[in-house]
């Protein structure tokens, strides 16, 4: 099953918490976004495997863009 | 002679300083980011010129397109405004270099209240009352002893830190070790400095600030005292002036501590001193701005002096027309911040602000960064407007200040509105016994 990490809101990417081909847990920081003079983590919404980041740090991203893709 | 000044700002607080400059028959010019072009402050200025993309290294933090636009537009001031480079040293040595005239102190006195350890050391001097903590930066090992000493919760730091980055309470070793290293890392990030310092962490506490305005010819005066305890996220929210909590004997304490630390340093144009104040009236030096604070308008109305105008005459070379004497509190006035943010999470809400419609009236003053058919970018900081009440009473403002709230109109994103109403009508705001805990103790803990 494959799961899309999305951008909750607007920003640039300030960190990115993983590597393609992790494991990650449900929860986990995929990438940190930078919004507004704030700092906001969007995390894994199911366990699995980084298949892809599409992001690179201080990339810009639209709010539903897709960050990632978990395996 | 200040005949034009260059705005190195946006949004509200540019707006804020050509409706002054406008009055005073100075022109202006604004510059502005790709993200602003629609911006209203844009338009109001005299002249403008388009800095480059959206990010701040490339627009409003890029001294050296700002000193080639300042020539070619033939300013010959500089008006910095609030955050991006108007705390930076360099950039107000650059402007004086240059030839300009720089609107705020010296970069000597910029670049010594930057750095927030140099700060205690000037104020201990001054004999201003500071936090009991470290006199140097300290590592993480000798931070664990000093906390055991001075006993949890501590306060961590950042010694280059504002607007709350690097900043943390602590309540045990462990946690301690933790925040220290992380604190460290965002310090080094957003500031290039990872220094830490700490502090006792005052309990309780009130954030009171002192407005200054020192003139070049070594007179200095207070225009009394700021409340601005209400905080999310360490930046504040809501702010007042007078302060309900202090007496008169404390108020006086306090206006001549800063003069005095002013004095000190050789202060110039318009400043703030920042002070903790405990539940038994002690005040205790947090932190200078040198420049002026989004909240000074409810400082001018309870004086009804400009204070935008008194830095451009400061700024001038003229002498302070007025003495501390002269100077008369009259009314109560309360500001609240309009933020583009989740009312709940704090959350950033960038996005199309479909229609912006403020309260109108007597004892109204709006203070806006935009409009109807406006995107709000996610580039800068959230604070879209400033909504001030000026009554005879706090009592009167606070209910003046609920009924305008009920009638600001901000659709299409999400505001904070919701939660200043809260606070309003919440009973321990009413009576005016706000500390910096307040919205984790009353707002946050009833959801």
């Amino acid at each position: 099953m494959m799961q899309e990490v999305k951008a909750s809101m607007a920003g640039s990417v300030w960190k990115i918490a993983v590597n393609e081909g992790e494991k990650v847990e449900e929860g986990q920081d995929i990438v940190i976004l930078e919004s507004m003079k704030m700092e906001i983590p969007i995390p894994a919404e199911t366990s699995g495997t980084i298949k892809e980041l599409k992001v690179s740090e201080g990339d810009f991203v639209n709010e539903e863009e897709v960050i990632a893709v978990i395996e | 002679m200040i005949e034009k000044i260059l705005i190195a700002n946006r949004g509200e607080i540019a707006a804020r300083i050509i409706r002054t400059c406008r009055r005073l028959g100075v022109k202006t010019t604004a510059i502005y980011s790709e993200a602003d072009k629609d911006a209203p402050f844009v338009q109001m200025a005299d002249e403008q010129f388009l800095l480059g993309p959206p990010r701040v290294n490339e627009s409003y933090m890029n001294i050296d397109k700002i000193l080639s636009i300042a020539k070619e537009s033939g300013a010959d001031a500089i008006h910095p405004g609030y955050g991006f480079l108007s705390e930076n040293a360099q950039f107000a040595a650059v402007c004086k270099q240059e030839g300009f005239i720089f609107i705020g102190p010296t970069s000597e006195v910029i670049h010594r209240m930057g750095d927030k350890i140099e700060a205690r050391k000037i104020m201990k001097q001054a004999g201003v009352p500071i936090v009991p903590g470290t006199n140097e930066t300290v590592s993480e090992k000798e931070a664990v002893e000093i906390a055991d000493e001075i006993g949890y919760p501590v306060m961590l730091k950042a010694a280059a830190g504002g607007g709350g980055i690097g900043m943390q309470v602590v309540h045990s070793k462990e946690e301690l070790q933790s925040a220290f290293e992380n604190n460290s890392k965002r310090a080094l990030t957003f500031f290039g400095n990872g220094s830490m310092f700490l502090e006792k962490n005052i309990e309780h506490a009130r954030h009171v600030e002192i407005q200054l305005l020192a003139d070049e010819h070594g007179n200095i005066i207070h225009l009394f005292e700021r409340e601005c305890s209400i905080q999310r996220r360490n930046q504040k929210v809501i702010e007042e002036a007078p302060c309900s909590f202090i007496s008169e004997k404390t108020r006086r304490k306090m206006g001549k501590a800063a003069v005095q630390a002013a004095k000190t340093l050789g202060y110039t144009n318009a400043g703030t001193i920042e002070f903790l104040v405990d539940h038994e009236e002690n005040f205790y030096f947090l932190e200078m701005n040198t420049r002026i604070q989004v909240e000074h308008p409810v400082t001018e109305e309870i004086t009804e002096i400009d204070i935008v105008e008194a830095q451009i005459r400061i700024a001038k070379g003229e002498k302070l027309r007025i003495q501390q004497d002269d100077i008369k509190m009259q009314g109560h006035a309360i500001e609240a911040r309009i933020y583009a943010e989740d009312p709940i999470t704090f959350f950033p809400s960038p996005g199309l602000i479909t229609k912006f419609q403020v309260p109108e009236g007597n004892h109204i003053r709006n203070e806006t960064a935009v409009k109807s058919n406006y995107q709000v970018t996610p580039f800068y900081d959230p604070m879209i407007a400033k909504l001030i009440i000026k009554a005879d009473t706090r009592e009167e403002a606070v209910s003046l200040l609920t009924e305008a709230l009920h009638q600001y109109k901000v659709e299409g994103i999400k505001t904070n509105i919701p939660m200043l109403k809260k606070i309003v009508t919440n009973k321990v705001f009413q009576m005016g016994s706000t500390t910096t805990s307040f919205i984790d103790e009353y707002y946050l803990s009833r959801d």
